[in-house]
């Protein structure tokens, strides 16, 4: 059984899922009523299950908000009236959306909320390995960490069901192999409850004013909840005492585990392989922690171990509860300093254990790699216009220029051979860093890039702030109509979701006084627009844009299923001429042949031309198949764009 | 408990997802408990992707632990020989399909693409075994997992599941318009 064909089946199904599909369906059963999100991995295949069920036939409202505050706050409201809400987004969305949610816990949230975090230890797809457990700690908000896809489903009925009763917020803490691991799952049956959508929104339920003075009853009662937490938390299976070798002999050393979260599968798995007499206390609440029953385990063991993974948060609380209660128990914890970084598999959590009881973890040498392979860093993919963008950038700009990043598929312009942008901080940075490069800066330009999607997210402050300070920088808009990082998500202003928003209309109305715009593949234009913007002194914007090629592909594909697209070859009477297109240009479609020369992997080549340019007149051409070839991809913009049938400005 | 890894990898692109989708089904089907977990995220743009399948009552945590597969499985070169030096047990299995994907050191000139020799060598001195798959009939890349799947299946490769086992598994996932072509990739791979 798949959650494709059984996402809404009222009756109870098992069947293989991931974290994120179990999760979905879990928000369904219990009549979830307002979802939002922004796409971010670890956590978009939970959108992308919602989306299975057409918005006609949804007994919920879902939105993929601007931004994660945006989102959060929309979230917010739908519980303010009353209705379930839950908010998801990755790791790094709750900075977004943190100046709203430290006021959540302090106003009662009739519906309740459950905030999904997709936490990232291990930086798998993200800027940082933030441990957004010290959030819950500052905002005063409950958290629930799964460690598997049966888990994350059950914990998030158990927190939607504790944010209803206690009309507050809830945090469900997901890690990015808890969303994308996968196992059957056994589901229940739908709650079957009819949408009632009245607006329940009463002001007497508050106050929900939280300013100067009148922040102290409402912090009060956000703490007094907390205990009411901390209560249900030593009260819930969610914290469990599991000991699959029994528990320890009372003539030897009595020992224990404390873990939660996908760390506390690599202890079981450790103590399962081992069959070491061990407990393990895996805590499912963790925060507030449940004080009595984490006594009485410790008392209950003569030595225990804190396995977790990044900061030392449950560590710390543990020792302090210890120390506060004599507690005669030997506290071990990660005793380096880099152990705050990276995730805990079986083997660093074996090797762990192994360092501290060598008697029920005997030491054993785990295999290391026996050679050096090369590497294979992710690159844009065929036909991306960014490429066609970063490719002439580079052309255009002094070797001093200063080049700064922001987030999405264009980060990768940061790597080989581009290497354009050096520095990156987070969603919509680039802007106001580069204002800040560019400050009593007369000698070095500086060039900012930003995605379509991003500018929407979080770079318009940053944009107007560049406008109102005339900072002499060049914004080059990378802009490709979508999210295409996560998954193609629609783009807000797109026209995909709403109206559209068109881009240029946009920037003169904010007053930008100098906007070019131009087909990311026509390679001449572009550098010279980039290089008329880095001469005018102030802000300026070069719009480099051509559609995901990705996408634009995938559908055409979808459309005409066998379809054959055309391909570049390489003139062989000018082979060597070919190499700055392998080498500079660097689409991965051009590979090394044996002697040194350029051949055309059939495979990935979808025959858009964007190359041509990146080499000497006359060296590549496109062949045409015998069948049809697509139809132009529209540009982002809605002007008429090339695609992959005539790529722009390469005739 | 006894666990039986198997570490599926490949480049973004290749359709790794019908490889883990089809075992996983094939595996659940035939009654063993199954644990796996998927790479997302960035590596989709042409980067590595892998996808782990562990099988037995033993396995907790869902990825394989490096060193520890008993069974690689690759869609590509270069990643079949990262598969092998990074993640296979020694005297486990290998089966590898013989795409090339060259990455940017490669391409540059900085780097030299590995040979099919060099998995064979490095496999042997784990004690391994290896196959190489390559359908030069093939008329889409795009089907390249499916000719895969085949001798992954008419191997034996993994305990109980059977050519038909994974044929019906291959069947509930692939689209109902590209079913007959894929089937017939997967029959012909099959060389029973």
């Amino acid at each position: 059984m798949s959650i494709k064909q059984n996402l809404t089946n009222p009756e109870p199904w098992a069947g293989l899922a991931m974290g994120n599909e179990a999760v979905a369906r879990a928000m369904i059963e219990v009549s979830t009523r307002v979802i939002t999100t922004y796409p971010g991995s670890p956590v978009p295949e939970i959108a992308t299950t919602l989306n299975l069920i057409a918005p006609e036939h949804r007994d919920f409202y879902f939105e993929s908000s601007t931004n994660e505050k945006v989102a959060l706050e929309v979230a917010t409201g739908g519980s303010l009236n009353g209705h379930l809400s839950t908010v998801f987004f990755k790791s790094v969305g709750l900075n977004v959306a943190s100046d709203s949610l430290i006021q959540l816990s302090m106003l009662e949230l009739i519906g309740g909320l459950v905030v999904i975090l997709g936490d990232d230890p291990g930086a798998n797809s993200s800027q940082n390995e933030q441990d957004n457990r010290i959030w819950a700690r500052m905002s005063y908000i409950p958290m629930l960490e799964p460690g598997s896809p049966t888990e994350a489903y059950q914990m998030y009925k158990e927190a939607a069901a504790l944010a209803k009763r206690q009309r507050g917020p809830v945090f469900l803490r997901l890690t990015t192999h808890v969303c994308h691991a996968r196992e059957v799952v056994q589901f229940a049956a739908m709650s079957g409850e009819e949408p009632d959508w009245t607006p329940r929104f009463d002001a007497n339920n508050g106050p929900y004013w939280p300013i100067a003075a009148a922040v102290f009853p409402l912090k009060r009662k956000a703490l007094q909840k907390l205990q009411a937490y901390e209560a249900l938390a030593e009260e819930s299976p969610l914290n469990r005492v599991l000991a699959p070798h029994g528990v320890a002999p009372v003539d030897s050393k009595r020992l224990g585990v404390i873990s939660a979260g996908i760390p506390a599968y690599s202890v079981l798995e450790n103590i399962d392989q081992a069959g070491a007499t061990v407990d393990l206390l895996k805590l499912g609440i963790t925060y507030p922690l449940p004080s009595q029953k984490i006594l009485a385990f410790l008392e209950a063991h003569d030595e225990v171990v804190i396995l977790e993974e990044l900061e030392r948060v449950l560590e710390g609380e543990i020792k302090a509860l210890a120390y506060d209660n004599s507690v005669k128990c030997r506290i071990l914890a990660r005793p380096d300093w880099d152990q705050v970084m990276g995730e805990f598999d079986p083997v660093r959590s074996y090797k762990l254990l192994a360092g501290f009881w060598p008697k029920a973890f005997e030491p054993r040498d785990f295999p290391e790699p026996s050679a050096e392979v090369v590497p294979r860093p992710p690159q844009l993919c065929p036909g991306c216009g960014h490429r066609s963008a970063f490719h002439a950038v580079k052309k255009a700009i002094e070797s001093d220029t200063i080049t700064v990043a922001d987030i999405g598929c264009h980060s990768l312009g940061s790597l080989p051979p581009y290497n354009m942008g050096e520095v990156l901080l987070c969603m919509g940075h680039s802007v106001s860093t580069g204002a800040g490069l560019a400050v009593k800066n007369d000698t070095r330009k500086v060039v900012s890039f930003l995605g379509d999607s991003t500018m929407f997210h979080a770079a318009l402050p940053g944009i107007i702030n560049a406008i109102i300070y005339n900072h002499n920088v060049t914004l080059v808009l990378l802009d490709n109509g979508t999210t295409a990082m996560t998954g193609h998500q629609a783009r807000h202003g797109s026209g995909e979701i709403g109206d559209k928003i068109p881009i240029i209309g946009l920037l003169e109305t904010l007053g930008v006084q100098k906007i070019l715009d131009v087909d990311s593949y026509n390679q001449r234009k572009l550098i010279a627009y980039v290089q008329e913007a880095n001469a005018h002194e102030g802000f300026a914007v070069v719009i480099a844009r051509h559609p995901c090629m990705l996408k634009f592909t995938r559908a055409s594909r979808k459309k005409s299923p066998g379809l054959k697209l055309p391909k570049i070859a390489v003139n062989p009477e000018q082979a060597a001429d070919a190499l700055p297109a392998m080498e500079q240009f660097g689409c991965p479609t051009f590979q090394r042949t044996e002697d040194d020369q350029v051949g055309v992997s059939e495979d990935l080549c979808i025959g858009c031309g964007s190359c041509i340019m990146s080499a000497a007149p006359g060296t590549l051409k496109i062949q045409r198949p015998l069948a049809p070839a697509p139809a132009s991809a529209p540009s982002p913009d809605g002007a008429k764009s090339p695609g992959a049938k005539s790529p722009g400005g390469v005739k | 408990m006894s666990i039986f890894n198997v570490y599926l990898t490949g480049v973004g692109g290749q359709g790794i997802g019908l490889l883990s989708g089809a075992l996983g089904t094939a595996i659940v089907d035939v009654g063993h408990k199954v644990l796996g977990c998927e790479t997302h995220g960035l590596a989709q743009r042409g980067g590595v992707v892998v996808s782990h399948l562990r099988v037995g009552e033993g396995a907790y945590a869902p990825r394989v632990p490096p060193g520890q597969a008993d069974l690689v499985v690759s869609l590509e070169r270069l990643e079949g020989l990262r598969g092998a030096v990074n993640m296979l047990r020694p005297g486990g299995r290998i089966i590898f399909y013989d795409a090339e994907y060259q990455p940017i050191a490669v391409r540059m000139g900085e780097a030299v693409y590995p040979k099919v020799s060099d998995i064979e060598a490095e496999v042997a001195s784990k004690g391994g075994t290896v196959e190489r798959v390559f359908d030069e009939d093939l008329s889409d890349p795009r089907m390249q997992n499916v000719a895969l799947l085949a001798r992954v299946a008419a191997l034996g490769a993994i305990d109980k599941i059977t050519p038909a086992r994974l044929e019906k598994a291959i069947a509930a996932s692939v689209p109902a318009k590209l079913l007959e072509t894929n089937l017939e990739v997967y029959r012909r791979n099959l060389g029973l």
